[in-house]
C-alpha cells in the first residue's frame, strides 16, 4: 500500500524533555571536498555540516562551485579529494533518502512526456525496472502535482509549461521521492512570482516535517526571509551558520569580492530583515 | 503470381522491413539523446571491420565478418570518446571525424586488397544486396510450411530477426531506466541508475542492429532508418511510448512502400530497369520525414507555444 505522503524516516524535531538525548547525525557532513575541472579547481577545500530538519542557503558569486559542490554531494561529479557522508553514511547507502532538484536548464523540456510521466520518476525506486505503474503511485503522482499547484497539468506535454511551472514539475518529482534531505540547484532561477511563492511555501512545509532542505541560491534580497542557515561560498569556504550571523557585509565582500557595494548591502539586509 | 512473389520477394521484402524496424528502435532513444549521428558513424565503421575481418580469414564468411564489424563499432565508439575528451572536440565533430576517417581507410584497404574474386565492395556497402535475397526454393506460399524449402532461405532472414529480437526485448528491459536517463541524465545517477553503462548498452544495440543491417541493406538503409522514422515520429505524438510505436511503423511503412516503388516504379514511369531497393526505402522514409514535418500534430518544437 502506497501512502500519499511518507513521514521522515528519522524525525528529529525536538521532542522536549522526554526524548532520549541521541544526536542524530548531521543530514549532510562534507570534509576536505575538493573538485577540479580540468586543471582548476573549481571547489576547494570545503567543509560543510548541515544539521537535520535545517534549511540552508548556498550562496556565492557566479563561478563559485555552489551547483559543484552539490553535484560532487550527489556523486554526479568526481571529487579529487574529500568525504561525504549523508546521515552519517556513505551516499551509496543513503541515496534512498536523497532527493535532488537540477537546474530547470539542464535538460531538454522538448523530451515527449507528460507532466504525471516526469513526476512519475520520482516513484522509480518503488517502481523498479519491471514495476508496472498503478492507480496507487498515479494518485500519489497527482498528490505531489497538488503540493505544488500543477495537478491540472497532469496530461500536458512538458514543453508547453512555463519556465516557473517547469520549475514545479521538477519540485513535485522530488516531492514524490518522499526523501529527507532535498537537495536544489537554483529552484528560484528565472521563475515567475507565483511559482517562487509556491516553492517556497512547500520548501517550509517540508522543513517543518523534520526534513533538510539545502538550495543554491542566488538572489540575496531573498535569504532572510527564506532561509535560516547559509553557507557562503567562493571555491573556498567563506563562512557558515545561521543567516543572521553570516549574512554580513564583511562576509559578502569577502565571498563576492567587492563586486557588492556597502550600500547594496545594507539595503539588502534592510529589505531582508523587513520580510517576517 | 502468388509463386512468385514468395520466391522473388518475400524474402527481401521481410528482411527489409526486419532490418528498418531494428534500427528505427535505438534510433528513437539515439534521436533524444541527440546521438543520432553516432548511428552513422557505427555503420560507416562496419566497412573497414568486414574489410579487415576477409583479410584475416581470407573468405566471405558470415560470422568472421559481423565480428569483424562489431568490433570496429566498439573500437570507433571508443575513439569517438577518447577524440571528445582530448582533443576538446564536440561530440558531433568527434563523431564525424571518426566515421569518415575509418570509412575512408576501409575504401583504401578494400581497394588494395584482392577481393575481386568475391562480392565485397564499396558499392555493396552503401547499398547492400536487398534484391538478391530471393528464395530459390520456394514454390508458393505453401513453402512456409515446407521444412526442406524453409531451409533454403537466405541466411540474412533469420540473422535479421534474431538481431530484432535482441533489440526489441532489451530496449523493452531497459525501457524505464533508459526512458530517464535519455530525459534527465543527472537526476538519474541520483536514483543509482548505471547511467553510462546504459548509454553503453543503447550504443551496443545500435551496433548491432548496424552490424547486421549492413550486411543484408548495406549502410544507407541503416542511416536512415536510425533517423528518418523516429524524426517523423516525434512530430506525431508527444509520449515516449507512442513515439517509438509510430517509428516502428514509419519503418514497416518505407520499407514495403520502398521496395515495391524500386520494383514497379520506374516500369510504370515507362523505364526498363528497377532501382535500388536500399536506396528507395531510404528515400521513401525521408519523403515521411517530410511529410510529418509539413503535417505532424506535433511538428513544432514544444515551447515555442509557450512564451512565459
Amino acid at each position: 500500500m502506497v501512502q500519499p505522503l511518507v513521514p521522515p524516516q528519522n524525525t528529529t524535531r525536538p521532542q522536549g524533555a522526554t526524548a532520549p538525548k541521541v544526536t542524530p547525525p548531521p543530514a549532510l557532513e562534507v570534509a576536505g571536498l575538493t573538485v577540479a575541472y580540468g586543471e582548476k579547481p573549481v571547489v576547494f577545500s570545503v567543509d560543510m555540516t548541515v544539521a537535520q530538519g535545517t534549511m540552508t542557503a548556498i550562496v556565492g558569486p557566479n563561478g563559485a562551485g555552489k551547483s559543484t559542490l552539490l553535484k560532487a554531494v550527489l556523486g554526479l561529479v568526481k571529487p579529487l579529494s574529500g568525504d561525504v557522508r549523508l546521515f552519517g553514511q556513505t551516499l551509496n547507502r543513503a541515496r534512498d533518502r536523497v532527493a535532488y532538484v537540477p537546474q530547470r536548464a539542464s535538460v531538454d523540456w522538448d523530451f515527449p512526456a507528460r507532466v504525471i510521466d516526469v513526476v512519475l520518476m520520482g516513484l522509480h525506486r518503488e517502481l523498479g525496472l519491471l514495476g508496472r505503474v498503478r492507480p496507487a503511485h498515479l494518485d500519489r503522482a497527482r498528490a505531489c502535482l497538488a503540493r505544488v499547484g500543477m495537478e491540472d497539468f497532469a496530461t500536458r506535454q512538458i514543453g508547453q509549461l512555463s519556465g516557473g511551472q517547469q520549475q514545479r514539475v521538477f519540485l513535485a518529482r522530488a516531492l514524490a521521492q518522499a526523501a529527507d534531505l532535498y537537495l536544489l540547484d537554483e529552484p528560484f532561477a528565472g521563475v515567475d512570482a507565483a511559482t517562487e511563492k509556491a516553492i517556497i511555501a512547500v520548501l517550509k512545509d517540508l522543513r517543518a516535517e523534520g526534513r533538510t532542505i539545502v538550495a543554491v541560491h542566488h538572489d540575496l534580497s531573498t535569504i532572510r526571509a527564506y532561509f535560516e542557515e547559509m553557507f557562503l561560498i567562493n571555491t573556498r569556504a567563506i563562512a557558515a551558520g545561521p543567516v543572521a550571523d553570516v549574512f554580513t557585509s564583511a562576509n559578502l565582500q569577502r565571498a563576492y569580492g567587492g563586486r557588492l557595494g556597502e550600500a547594496q548591502v545594507a539595503g539588502m539586509q534592510a529589505a531582508g530583515g523587513a520580510a517576517p | 503470381m502468388g509463386a512468385e512473389f514468395v520466391a522473388l520477394s518475400l524474402s527481401p521484402l521481410l528482411i527489409g522491413v526486419l532490418a528498418a524496424v531494428t534500427c528505427a528502435l535505438p534510433g528513437n532513444f539515439l534521436l533524444l539523446r541527440r546521438q543520432a549521428l553516432i548511428g552513422d558513424a557505427i555503420s560507416h565503421v562496419v566497412l573497414p571491420g568486414i574489410v579487415v575481418a576477409f583479410l584475416l580469414t581470407g573468405r566471405v564468411a558470415a560470422l568472421p565478418m559481423m565480428l569483424g564489424a562489431a568490433g570496429a563499432a566498439l573500437v570507433s565508439v571508443a575513439l569517438i570518446e577518447a577524440v571528445r575528451r582530448t582533443a576538446r572536440i564536440e561530440a558531433g565533430a568527434a563523431m564525424g571525424v571518426i566515421f569518415t576517417t575509418l570509412f575512408a581507410a576501409g575504401v583504401l584497404l578494400l581497394e588494395q586488397s584482392d577481393t575481386s574474386g568475391v562480392h565485397l565492395d564499396v558499392e555493396h556497402a552503401l547499398y547492400g544486396n536487398l534484391e538478391s535475397l530471393i528464395w530459390l526454393d520456394a514454390t508458393g506460399w505453401a513453402s512456409l510450411f515446407d521444412p526442406v524449402a524453409l531451409a533454403g532461405l537466405p541466411p540474412e532472414l533469420p540473422r535479421m530477426a534474431v538481431a530484432l529480437l535482441i533489440v526489441g526485448l532489451a530496449i523493452g528491459l531497459m525501457w524505464r531506466p533508459l526512458a530517464i536517463a535519455t530525459f534527465d541524465e543527472g537526476f538519474a545517477a541520483t536514483l543509482g541508475l548505471p547511467v553510462r553503462a546504459i548509454g553503453l548498452a543503447l550504443v551496443m544495440l545500435a551496433a548491432l542492429a548496424a552490424v547486421a543491417a549492413f550486411d543484408a541493406v548495406g549502410s544507407i538503409i541503416v542511416i536512415a532508418m536510425f533517423i528518418c522514422p523516429p524524426a517523423a515520429a516525434r512530430m506525431m505524438t508527444d509520449r515516449l511510448a507512442a513515439q517509438v510505436a509510430w517509428s516502428v511503423g514509419f519503418a514497416i511503412l518505407s520499407a514495403i512502400l520502398g521496395y515495391v516503388l524500386a520494383g514497379y516504379g520506374p516500369l510504370w514511369l515507362g523505364f526498363a530497369n528497377s532501382v535500388s531497393a536500399a536506396g528507395m526505402i531510404a528515400t521513401v522514409s525521408g519523403l515521411i520525414l517530410g511529410l510529418a514535418m509539413l503535417l505532424g500534430p506535433c511538428r513544432h518544437p514544444a515551447g515555442a507555444a509557450a512564451a512565459p
